[in-house]
């Protein structure tokens, strides 16, 4: 059965004589997991930003008309009379004024300052954008089509790159992780040399002796990748509040419930992992011996 | 021929079966690391249900010897058969089936520390499969045997060395080996102690079992006739007569069972 080394005797627990917990693999799992969990879930809240942002910009279209409103009607029922344009919007001046006021302070709500005219608008799928550009600009001369997913696409790629960052950080904690646990196994292994030898020397088959070690450290692990998982999940509660404000201000991006699923695997699949390494690391060292 | 009562078994074990060989060694010989070899030329066998007393010198490879017979190492060169099966380069993974058919005595007893007598005892058939109900009333009666039924609990560091000897021998034995290997199985037990040992040993050759016992200890051997002696002297077994190279043919009373 696959799992029976879980369901060991007592008296085949006997056999290395430690209790669970004792060593420090349990607290080496936990830290890993807590650090883990931490990077994965600023890995996906970037991506879920990303996402948001991506969709956000995707079809959505700017005309800039640079001498102002003057011929702005005229440009607004141009791009509205075109075929696959949508939801078409003129920018009101007045809110144009006040974001560059948040930039530039009062000067930037001064009269003087000559801002273009802008018209925001949606593309169906199929629009040519070549021609709509020429036919705005056959009535606002100087017309220019800004699409938003070009203007946002430096800060689509470092998100988009800061996600890979995390999940190779995941990568390198976990493999830090079952780097700790070979480590611990093979001191286990010396720990327990005599007793694998008589064990040996009586007749155990590698998988006899391995199936003790396994059990034990995933035992270990999984007290440790718990532990670990409760304090990440403390630590995440405590940011909840600032990041759901964060999420606000990207358009609603945030942990969805696919993200929380991937966290909530995480010490189980950290178990796994270093109940898998446990076993390998064990076999291969027992290979050396008769 | 008349069944090799002198220079063979003792005679308990062989009648009515037929003495195939357990062991056989050709040309065997043991070097550890890039030393020189401290076996040399071994040409042995080893009848199936005899009793063998292995002796020599302190450091004639006697220890080396009884490694190689309960497969705790290869030889360097030569062959080495047990149990009908070529086992020279036998991969490591077919090695455990034939180690627990062999029940072996350590010099050192080899027991393990944080298990109680009992455990230590009951190891070779837990490793064999064996449930815990099958292991307990065996566990016991063996350890009454020894003289060690209200030791059953005690671990090693707290059992005297005769004490620990006899766990050693007891977990030898306990699941009624067909290769019983034995180093100095009597060394640190007083007389009375060594002679019931010795009868377990002789009780256990009647059964069918191949005793394989290296000792110096005069009594143990002139208290066992018909005991075939193995002597060693620097790594080269000394056979001047050939009855180890090549064990005589067995005649067997008509009627009894092979």
């Amino acid at each position: 059965m696959m799992f029976r080394w879980l369901f060991t005797s007592p008296s085949e627990r006997r056999l290395l004589g430690a209790r669970p917990l004792q060593g420090p693999t349990p607290w080496v799992i936990a830290i890993m997991t807590f650090a883990i969990m931490i990077v994965a879930a600023a890995g996906l809240a970037l991506a879920e930003t990303a996402g948001v942002v991506a969709a956000g910009a995707e079809a959505r279209y700017s005309v800039q008309i640079p001498d102002g409103e003057r011929n702005l009607d005229a440009a607004v029922r141009a791009v509205g009379s075109a075929p696959g344009v949508a939801k078409v919007e003129p920018v009101p001046e007045r809110e144009m004024r006040r974001t560059l006021e948040r930039w530039l302070g009062p000067a930037g709500a001064s009269a003087d300052l000559p801002i273009p005219a802008l018209i925001s608008f949606d593309a169906r799928p199929g629009l040519d954008l070549a021609a709509l550009e020429r036919r705005v600009q056959t009535v606002a001369p100087g017309a220019r089509l800004i699409a938003h997913g070009d203007t946002l696409a430096p800060l689509l790629r470092s998100l988009r790159a800061l996600q890979w960052l995390a999940f190779g950080l995941v990568v390198l904690l976990a493999s830090a992780c079952a780097a700790a646990v070979v480590l611990a196994a093979r001191g286990a292994l010396d720990t327990h040399r005599f007793t694998i030898d008589v064990m040996h020397g009586i007749g155990a088959t590698d998988l006899q002796v391995t199936h003790l070690f396994q059990r034990k450290i995933a035992i270990d692990a999984l007290i440790g990748s718990l532990a670990g998982a409760v304090a990440a999940a403390l630590v995440l509660l405590a940011l909840a509040a600032g990041a759901a404000f964060a999420g606000d201000l990207m358009g609603g991006a945030a942990l969805g419930g696919l993200d929380l699923a991937v966290l909530l695997l995480i010490p189980f699949a950290l178990t796994a992992l270093a109940t898998w390494v446990a076993r390998a690391a064990v076999l291969a060292a027992l290979r050396t011996a008769l | 021929m008349a069944r090799q009562a002198g220079a063979g078994s003792v005679g308990l074990a062989g009648r009515g079966r037929v003495l195939t060989p357990i062991a056989e060694f050709d040309s065997v010989g043991l070097r550890y690391g890039t030393g020189g070899e401290v076996l040399r030329d071994l040409d042995f066998r080893l009848s199936k249900g005899s009793f063998y007393f292995l002796t020599g010198p302190s450091g004639a490879g006697k220890t080396s010897l009884l490694k190689l017979l309960y497969l705790a190492q290869r030889p360097t060169r030569g062959r080495i058969a047990l149990f009908g099966e070529e086992l020279t380069d036998a991969a490591r993974d077919s090695l455990p089936p034939f180690r627990r058919r062999i029940g072996v005595v350590f010099q050192d007893f080899r027991l393990i520390r944080h298990l109680s007598a009992f455990d230590n005892v009951a190891l070779p058939l837990r490793i064999a499969g064996a449930r815990e109900e099958e292991v307990e009333g065996p566990v016991r009666e063996m350890l009454a045997w020894v003289g060690l039924a209200d030791r059953a609990s005690a671990r090693p560091p707290t059992l005297s060395g005769g004490e620990q000897q006899r766990v050693a021998i007891a977990r030898a034995v306990i699941n009624r080996p067909e290769l019983l290997v034995a180093d100095e199985p009597t060394g640190n037990v007083d007389s009375d102690m060594a002679q019931r040992l010795l009868h377990l040993f002789t009780s256990l050759n009647r059964l069918g079992t191949t005793v394989v016992v290296a000792t110096h200890d005069i009594g143990l051997i002139s208290a066992t006739p018909g005991a075939q002696m193995i002597r060693l002297e620097n790594g080269t077994m000394l056979d001047p007569t050939g009855t180890l190279r090549n064990p005589p043919p067995i005649a067997y009373p008509r009627g009894e069972p092979e």
